[in-house]
């Protein structure tokens, strides 16, 4: 068990390694570096750079040195001193903006992927059960729309549905006399009221697949001679169906995760935009359509990273739960 | 080669279906097992429909893409009518409209007139245009004599633009980004996936952890971030191709694994053996024993590579960091749809957004008739 958590770790580090890699080639990969761009906008606002800020900013992000020696500069600071550079488009440390909506964005993809697992266990072990019944074809055709709807539209329609119905228009996370309020129960609902259709709208494109895979697993193992057996005994239906083969079932479930988190937070920074939510998303579209490259590959690192933690998370618990891969050996 | 086996007397005992089945290709079997997906067929019919129309579009379409009536911004659907006031049931024909300001919402009210006018088919266009860039041509499927009323079947937008025939352009963009995207995906896909299956060890481990570090970032915030890097002063063709390539970037990876997973079982099975024995080359054993092996399995899994491509291409023009106006797709007609008050007031400014959901569709019912049929061991 141990040395399969160390194992997953040992591929986890070299693997943020490479994303912080790729999160800075990123950072370079426009023409022009920080400081000049930096310049351009203080003038186009009227305002002449200062000559030892200029100065100070070369020094910091090292813009003199070689591509090798930013990356490392930006690395020492990040890892000592948690700074990740400056954005312009808010004149603030790219560390303080992240931190700031990043528990945001983490609370929506977490609630997303429980919803996701609370629509799909059921109706995956409900489809399997009752093969081609109503609700079998039902959640078919459910899946294939969920998959085929962009995730945008779907919550613009949705949005606009609960508009014309409520009169309610989401525009943004918090009501206007709650924007500035401490955290209450009252703005918790008030969130919660503004928040759920996102929720939804993330969880629904995870949906479908999961649904897919539980069905399909369940099936295999329902066709199986130890279900015949337990059948045979007189053990009760439900008791047949979730001692084993829904335990079974579950365990290419849980491998999906290190899929579907990519994919939870992909569709958390489009739907968020879409309905004025104050996640990372606005904010990392908001710095990529202004080029403020700094905040967008921090961003980028920042939820990568963020993903492989999950997966290592959900790995451990793949071998909490699945002996053969506890021992040694894969379960494929 | 079955069929050489058997004795004459033996073909003439088997049924018919039976007999076509020892003698049919692999091709011809997944064929007829397709045929049988009747959504599939459907899906391939619709897809095509879908893909004619659009590129031939200067033909299908009232309007040029940039067309504008000035005078007839954010006008809704035109209704065309058969039944006259006047003169009873007659052919298809519209109300000319006139457009109001109401000064106490401040949106424009189009009223009808009572003038009518016939659609007309296979109309004389005004400016003559090139079918496929080169067929000079000026008829259009069908439009109205009058050219200074507008039909519009799916309404039009702020600028007075036809949404039925920006549609259609679009559609060349959002439809064939796909294929390219889906190519590019293909060719790096075989290459390190063959790399990694054939040769195993060490090459195979690298790549598996480059497969799992691209995986590891989520596509969108990966698209933006890419998308951002291109600079503004490309064109259309180059920003075109640039997002391709970020498409790509990552959907080739699930297909190196699955070039990978059959490469590693085909090349344990007994024939491959048997061709070695045979003393045929390494080349001539991949190529003629093992590809064949898995075409089918690479041809679904493009399939269904393509919607999420065509998703892609929408959500990042959607975004504001694909394909950038006046060059149209999907994703950039419903740029104007992207507020509630806007939906509310246009909402058949939504309607690009039915078009995507319906290409999408279309191809993954196809892709699940071919992942069924080209299955050896599915019934």
């Amino acid at each position: 068990m141990l040395a399969f958590i160390r194992q997953r770790f040992f591929i986890a580090i070299p693997l943020l390694v490479m994303i912080s890699i790729a999160s800075f080639v990123i950072i370079l990969l426009p023409p022009g570096s920080y400081v000049e761009t930096y310049i351009q906008r203080l003038e186009e606002q009227g305002f002449l750079a200062n000559e030892s800020v200029i100065e100070q900013l070369y020094r910091q992000y090292g813009l003199d040195r070689s591509p090798v020696m930013q990356y490392w500069l930006w690395m020492r600071n990040f890892l000592t001193k948690g700074e990740m550079g400056r954005s312009f488009i808010y004149s603030m440390p790219v560390t303080d903006i992240i931190m700031e909506r990043l528990p945001l964005s983490i609370a929506f993809t977490f609630a997303a992927f429980a919803l996701t697992w609370i629509i799909a266990v059921p109706l995956g072990i409900y489809s399997a059960v009752r093969q081609y019944s109503l609700t079998d074809y039902v959640a078919t055709t459910m899946s294939f729309i969920g998959l085929a709807v962009p995730n945008f539209l779907l919550a613009l329609g949705l949005a606009y549905v609960v508009f014309v119905n409520t009169g309610h228009a989401i525009t943004s996370l918090y009501s206007l006399e709650f924007r500035n309020a401490p955290w209450s129960w009252a703005k918790l609902v008030d969130v919660a009221k503004n928040a759920w259709l996102a929720v939804f709208v993330i969880a629904v494109g995870g949906t479908a697949p999961l649904v897919r895979i539980l069905r399909g697993t369940l099936l295999d193992e329902l066709k199986k001679l130890y279900v015949t057996t337990a059948r045979a005994k007189g053990l009760n239906e439900t008791r047949v169906i979730f001692k084993y083969p829904v335990r079974i079932a579950f365990n290419p479930l849980i491998s999906t995760i290190g899929w579907t988190l990519p994919a939870l937070v992909s569709g958390e920074v489009i739907v968020s935009r879409v309905l004025g939510l104050e996640t990372l998303g606005p904010v990392l579209l908001e710095a990529a359509l202004s080029e403020d490259m700094y905040l967008v590959g921090s961003i980028v690192m920042i939820l990568s990273g963020l993903i492989v933690v999950g997966t290592l998370v959900s790995d451990v618990l793949l071998a909490v739960i699945d002996p053969r891969i506890r021992f040694g050996r894969s379960a494929s | 080669m079955a069929s050489q086996v058997l004795t004459p007397e033996a073909v003439n005992e088997t049924p018919v279906a039976e007999e076509r089945a020892f003698v049919a290709s692999q091709r011809q079997l997944v064929w007829r097992k397709f045929r049988r997906h009747k959504l599939a067929v459907a899906a391939i019919v619709v897809l095509g429909a879908l893909y004619f129309v659009s590129i031939f579009a200067e033909f299908f379409t009232p309007y040029p893409a940039l067309h504008r009536f000035k005078e007839f911004g954010e006008a809704p659907p035109t209704r065309i009518r058969v039944v006259s006031p006047t003169r009873g049931l007659s052919r298809p024909f519209v109300f000319a409209t006139a457009r109001e300001l109401d000064k106490a919402t401040f949106t424009y009210q189009y009223t009808d007139s009572d003038r009518e006018l016939p659609i007309r088919f296979f109309v004389r266009s005004e400016e003559p245009f090139s079918l496929l860039g080169f067929i000079p041509w000026n008829v259009r499927l069908f439009g109205i004599e009058d050219p200074s009323v507008p039909v519009f079947i799916f309404g039009s937008d702020r600028l007075g633009r036809d949404v039925f025939s920006r549609i259609f352009f679009a559609g060349r963009i959002s439809l064939f980004i796909g294929f390219g995207g889906v190519f590019v995906a293909f060719v790096l896909g075989v290459i390190f996936g063959g790399i990694s299956g054939y040769y195993g060890g060490v090459v195979d481990d690298a790549i598996q952890r480059i497969i799992e570090f691209l995986l590891s970032i989520p596509n969108i915030p990966l698209w933006i971030a890419l998308s951002a890097t291109l600079p503004h002063d490309w064109g259309i063709l180059r920003i075109y191709f640039a997002i391709t390539i970020i498409l790509a970037l990552q959907s080739w990876t699930g297909l190196a694994r699955v070039v990978r997973g059959k490469l590693i079982s085909l090349r344990e099975e007994d024939f491959v053996m048997a061709a070695q024995v045979a003393a045929a080359t390494n080349g001539a054993i991949i190529r003629r024993h093992l590809v064949p092996g898995f075409t089918s399995y690479l041809i679904t899994h493009l399939t269904l590579a393509i919607p999420g491509m065509i998703i892609g291409e929408t959500a990042l023009s959607f975004l504001g960091l694909g394909i950038r106006p006046p060059a149209v797709s999907w994703g950039t007609l419903l740029q104007d749809a992207q507020s509630i008050s806007a939906l509310g007031l246009q909402p058949w400014l939504m309607i690009p957004g039915a078009f995507v959901l319906l290409a999408v569709m279309m191809f993954n019912f196809i892709g699940d008739g071919l992942r069924d049929a080209a299955d050896p061991y599915a019934t």
